[in-house]
């Protein structure tokens, strides 16, 4: 064998151990969670409310807040994000007021989370009196999970060729007469797919939740929007970190119930990507 | 005459939408300089920035970012030391090695990475990690620098390895076959040819994941054993900007200078996560050309 084989050799048996160095550990967690976790997962657990200090009972007043901070960042992060996606590739020319608002998606989606969190405590809770409330966290987790919707919309809105536009405009539709028949239906595949996934990785989010909305116990479920909640990843750093002689058990059992939560969006989006590649027509 | 009323109407959501983006960035930026204001009216932003010690609650205060700065700076280094080789490694096997069965089952298992919450990897942090790096390093205690390293680094991975990878599979296919064409092995060719051509996307990936780290908050605030000291080296407990205003938000009193302070704090890391990303997007526009 040849000098530059032999190389060629070493050096992909290197890439591929480093690759598994990366997903060793990715198991190891999963694995680690989902062992240590299913123990805690009975009946109770899942549909108690936490007694005794949160040493005993269930989480499901975190699961509850955290469906309903869910349901609240989409009921916000769709519209806003799907229209401003449409204005960019459908309506806008390449002006400095369009650049501004690439640039401000890119910036958006770098600001960290706890800033997220700070600026949602100025804004809605404080500078405009919601208190610590559902609808508080929701616009937080809404303004930034906006960024990924956006980028997800655009690029399903890029995928429709300029054909299906050209031949609606010719025949003497109008413009949003055309984007809503003959682009939108081709593209909502690909802006389901980034609306789920940023509406899991908000699920997961703790720092932009913990002055805007989360309680520390809570053992009731809220009445209303101006309400505070229990959420699962708040709930699991409370009981980790802050309340001394929590059993083991319950964190393993609440991280597996939010990995689960998580990873059930995800599939529902790979599932859904998965139904209309096939329908797709060009 | 009804439908067009309904098409300004919807037209008129859409262009509002475009504005609403911006409006946010800037208001972000305004409410966090609004508050960061109200402290150095008092207390001056040189002492802010120049200050060695972060006392927020003695009497009187000292608000020196340095430390929270250098605990930032410390884990965030230590993690894209590790993280960027074994990233772009990763990427490099996913886009040009791995067999298209295998690539499709490694990309879902960085997914699933990228979508594990970072309280989650926090709390194994805690449990497993700490006591492990405590053992191995005979250290007094393992909620320090080194635990958060590593778990950032592998925080991080998902967007150093999606961006490498999208910047590696952008390569013209022409480079690669005039490689091949003058005889260079599939490795050569990687490693002379495709490499240097993906740089710029590369370069995106690793301002990216220092933004990525450096606005991480959980996994900080849970194991970096929070010290707000000059932190000396990796191996000892610190603190982060991000835990710090996670940390101490809750204890404040509204209206005190401790809470501008955090706003303050609040402020810095928002002005580098808007140098890293703006950094970045010139990057990617770099390498699109």
């Amino acid at each position: 064998m040849n000098r530059a084989k032999l190389r060629q050799n070493i050096a992909f048996t290197v890439l591929g151990l480093i690759t598994l160095l990366v997903v060793v550990p990715i198991l190891l967690v999963l694995y680690y969670v989902i062992r240590h976790g299913w123990n805690a997962i009975t009946w109770e657990f899942l549909t108690a409310a936490p007694r005794n200090g949160m040493k005993e009972g269930g989480i499901y007043p975190a699961i509850v807040g955290t469906v309903l901070l869910i349901t609240g960042t989409m009921a916000f992060s769709l519209p806003l994000g799907i229209l401003s996606a449409i204005y960019l590739v459908e309506y806008a020319r390449d002006t400095l007021f369009t650049r501004l608002i690439k640039l401000s998606v890119v910036n958006l989606s770098g600001i960290p989370s706890i800033v997220y969190g700070l600026f949602g405590f100025t804004l809605f809770v404080v500078f405009m009196r919601m208190g610590a409330s559902i609808l508080a966290g929701s616009l937080t987790l809404a303004i930034m999970s906006l960024p990924v919707i956006i980028t997800a919309t655009k690029e399903a809105l890029e995928a429709v060729p300029m054909v299906y536009r050209e031949i609606s405009l010719s025949l003497g539709a109008t413009r949003w007469q055309t984007v809503r028949s003959c682009v939108l239906p081709y593209a909502i595949p690909g802006i389901l797919t980034g609306t789920v996934l940023s509406l899991s990785r908000a699920a997961g989010e703790t720092a932009p939740i913990l002055f805007t909305v989360a309680a520390f116990y809570l053992p009731r479920l809220p009445r209303s929007m101006f309400d505070q909640v229990m959420a699962l990843p708040y709930h699991l750093y409370v009981i980790s970190t802050q309340v001394p002689n929590v059993p083991e058990k319950f964190s393993f059992g609440t991280g597996l119930v939010l990995i689960a939560l998580v990873c059930l969006m995800n599939l529902v989006s790979i599932i859904l990507r998965a139904h209309f590649r096939k329908k797709k027509q060009w | 005459m009804r439908n067009k009323f309904g098409e300004r109407v919807i037209e008129t959501a859409i262009r509002f939408s475009g504005f609403a983006i911006i409006a946010f960035v800037i208001l972000i930026f305004l409410f966090l300089l609004k508050d960061s204001l109200s402290l150095f009216r008092v207390y001056s932003f040189k002492r802010f920035i120049l200050e060695q010690k972060w006392l927020p609650i003695s009497e009187p205060p000292t608000f020196g970012i340095v430390p929270l700065i250098t605990g930032s700076l410390l884990v965030t280094v230590g993690a894209i030391v590790i993280c960027v080789p074994v990233g772009v490694a990763t990427a490099l096997y996913i886009a040009e090695i791995a067999p298209g069965y295998l690539k499709t089952i490694l990309k879902s298992l960085i997914e699933v990475l990228a979508s594990i919450p970072s309280v989650v990897l926090g709390f194994i942090g805690i449990i497993w990690l700490g006591p492990f790096v405590k053992n191995t390093f005979h250290l007094s205690t393992g909620m320090c620098g080194l635990t958060s390293v590593f778990l950032l680094a592998f925080m991080a991975l998902p967007t150093i390895i999606s961006i490498s990878e999208d910047a590696l599979v952008g390569v013209p296919r022409m480079y690669k076959e005039a490689a091949y064409g003058l005889g260079a092995t599939h490795w050569q060719t990687l490693w002379r040819i495709v490499l240097p051509a993906a740089s710029s996307g590369i370069m995106a990936a690793v301002m990216l994941g220092i933004g990525r780290v450096i606005g991480e908050t959980m996994v900080v605030m849970m194991v970096t054993g929070n010290a707000p000291i000059m932190p000396k080296s990796i191996l000892q407990p610190l603190r982060t900007l991000t835990a710090t205003i996670a940390g101490e938000m809750g204890e404040t009193v509204s209206g005190s200078d401790h809470y501008y302070a955090l706003f303050a704090v609040g402020l810095i890391l928002f002005i580098i996560t808007f140098v890293l990303n703006f950094t970045a997007e010139v990057f990617l526009r770099k390498g699109r050309r």
